[in-house]
């Protein structure tokens, strides 16, 4: 509905951005992405070709391609695919499960905020790589201490953007909503919560980042199935095809989710996008 | 007093500063009695404490000292028979024009179909329709302004409280808001307190201009505008009755621009 084409405003061709460089269509970013993509394989294409680089070190594409196809056939490679596909999820699920409501209780009560953001401040700087170690000792090397780690990883940046949000609220919206009458729970869902989602949303696309991260130096250390098993288990065979297979299926995965996330986040706080439409 | 709407004594606001050890005085001793269906406008020089004053009768503020009493009770809190347009719009940014407007309504509780005759009224009343779908960054200020005002009239509230709602509209369209708001409180007969620095619009408006001094704003004058309605903005009675007010809010903008220890900005 907004918007209609002869009122809309439309980057005039050869405009450039505020600091002097060219302004691009959304049509011409895409061109120059994939122009780029190609453009890196065409070189690793070239190196490989020209032997430049031991193929041992560096396989062609189009080994790793042959290795993509025959890996996909026996089945092998979706299986790695979906098992750390899982434990993302399941990781990063349960890190929003307990980071928005604490968040969400940290924001909205001083007493909460005193009680929690201490131990909060003293755990986060403990990088994730560091709880591996602990996490199998407690948990053993099984589905859930992989699981435990991940949510490990993504919970920090969800609740740390969750309180953020709520401390953005804008005063005056509280204010306007009290004079149409809004009672603390209706000022609480239509307007606090309103204002803090686009941070939360944030806070979870950097812990499904953080997740993607920890989730391979978890498979590392030890699994028998995932697309980090895959990569080390390649590396005692000298495989370094499938270890290039497994990188490329990592990046490329980790890229589909947050597009995911991106494209949720777009439909859901429309009006944000109303704004950046305009600028 | 019997038939006054809201009853302001001796009210004082002093905010604790960032910058000076003793606390701003924003108002000093106010004592003000508005009537039931009243149209007030409040005009004083920029930071005189108009938009303290408006916040305190909405609420938002407790009066370090004083008292305000509204149909009677003394306020402690915001509520929604007080109806509030506010300088900066706060409109909610992630609903649309619609959405803002239906917000009051829809909180208590009124049948669909009547939300949404409500908000189409408005819509037209403020020269809306065909934005009723797009969110307030999308709008000019203007425009924001206006959702504003459609925004607290159709919660219906007793009161109104206006904080300079027609300041970043247009000459052409804030007299036609003057009229249409005019149009609308002849009909309904709420009680008005109209924040404004034009002394045109507020001659205009009121059935009382009151007067602030500088900082700390006291009550200077309070004016009964004894032009009968509908005013004719070009008559005799309405310049004499301007000139009048220009002298007297030029010593207070004088007088604060004259304020050696503290800065106020007059414009
Ligand atoms: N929250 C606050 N904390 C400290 N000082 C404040 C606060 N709010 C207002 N003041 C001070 O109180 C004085 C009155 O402010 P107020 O906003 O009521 O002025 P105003 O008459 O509405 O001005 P304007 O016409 O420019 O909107 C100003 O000097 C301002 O600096
Ligand atoms: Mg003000």
């Amino acid at each position: 509905m907004s918007g209609s084409s002869a009122t809309e405003a439309r980057p005039r061709r050869h405009r450039t951005t505020a600091l002097g460089g060219i302004l691009l269509t959304p049509r011409q970013r895409q061109a120059l992405s994939v122009a780029s993509i190609a453009g890196a394989l065409f070189l690793w294409w070239g190196l490989t070709r020209i032997g430049l680089i031991n193929p041992v070190l560096l396989p062609s594409p189009g080994e790793v391609f042959d290795s993509f196809v025959s890996s996909s056939l026996d089945g092998s490679l979706p299986r790695h695919v979906w098992a750390s596909l899982l434990r993302v999820i399941e990781g990063f699920v349960l890190a929003l499960a307990i980071a928005l409501p604490v968040g969400v209780a940290m924001g909205m009560s001083q007493v909460v905020r005193g009680i929690v953001e201490p131990l909060i401040e003293l755990i986060r700087p403990i990088p994730p790589i560091a709880i591996i170690p602990i996490a199998m000792l407690w948990f053993g090397i099984g589905e859930f201490s992989k699981v435990f780690i991940i949510m490990y990883g993504a919970f920090f940046p969800i609740l740390v953007n969750t309180m953020a949000g709520f401390r953005e609220v804008d005063p005056i919206h509280i204010r306007a909503a009290q004079t149409l009458g809004a009672t603390r729970l209706q000022i609480f869902r239509d307007v606090i919560l309103r204002s803090a989602f686009p941070y939360m949303v944030v806070g979870a696309r950097l812990g499904m980042g953080l997740a993607f991260i920890v989730l391979v130096a978890a498979e590392l250390i030890a699994s028998s199935v995932g697309l980090g098993y895959l990569i080390n288990d390649a590396r005692y065979r000298f495989r370094t095809d499938e270890i290039l297979l497994g990188m490329v299926c990592i990046g490329i995965l980790g890229f589909l989710l947050n597009k995911l996330l991106l494209e949720a986040d777009r439909r859901i706080v429309r009006w944000r996008a109303a704004r950046e439409r305009q600028g | 007093m019997p038939g006054t709407k809201i009853d302001i004594r001796e009210v004082g606001v002093a905010f604790a500063s960032r910058l000076v050890n003793h606390p701003v005085v924003a108002l000093e001793d106010v004592s003000l009695g508005i009537e039931e269906g009243e149209f007030v406008c409040l005009l004083g020089p920029s930071g005189c404490g108009k938009t303290t004053l408006l916040n305190a009768i909405a609420g938002f503020i407790e009066p370090t000292g004083g008292q305000i009493r509204v149909a009677g009770r003394a306020v402690d809190g915001p509520g929604p028979d007080r109806g509030m347009v506010f300088q900066e719009y706060g409109l909610f940014p992630w609903f649309t024009v619609e959405q803002n407007i239906q917000y009051g309504p829809r909180l208590k509780g009124l049948p669909k179909d009547e939300i949404s005759r409500i908000s189409r009224h408005y819509v037209e009343l403020v020269h809306l329709a065909g934005f009723e779908h797009h969110y307030p960054n999308e709008l000019s200020g203007g425009m924001k302004q206006r959702v504003g005002i459609a925004r607290a009239l159709a919660n219906q509230p007793e009161i109104l409280l206006m904080d300079e709602p027609f300041g970043a509209l247009d000459a052409q369209t804030r007299e036609r808001m003057q009229d249409e708001l005019l149009r609308l409180w002849e009909a309904e007969r709420r009680t008005c307190v109209f924040v404004t620095h034009s002394i045109a619009e507020a001659i205009f408006l009121a059935d009382r201009v009151i007067l602030l001094t500088a900082r700390p704003g006291r009550i200077k004058r309070d004016i009964r505008v004894a032009i009968a309605r509908p005013r004719d903005r070009t008559s005799e009675a309405f310049f004499a009755l301007y000139r009048e007010v220009n002298t007297l809010l030029r010593e207070e903008i004088q007088r604060a621009s004259e304020e050696g220890d503290e800065r106020v900005v007059g414009d």
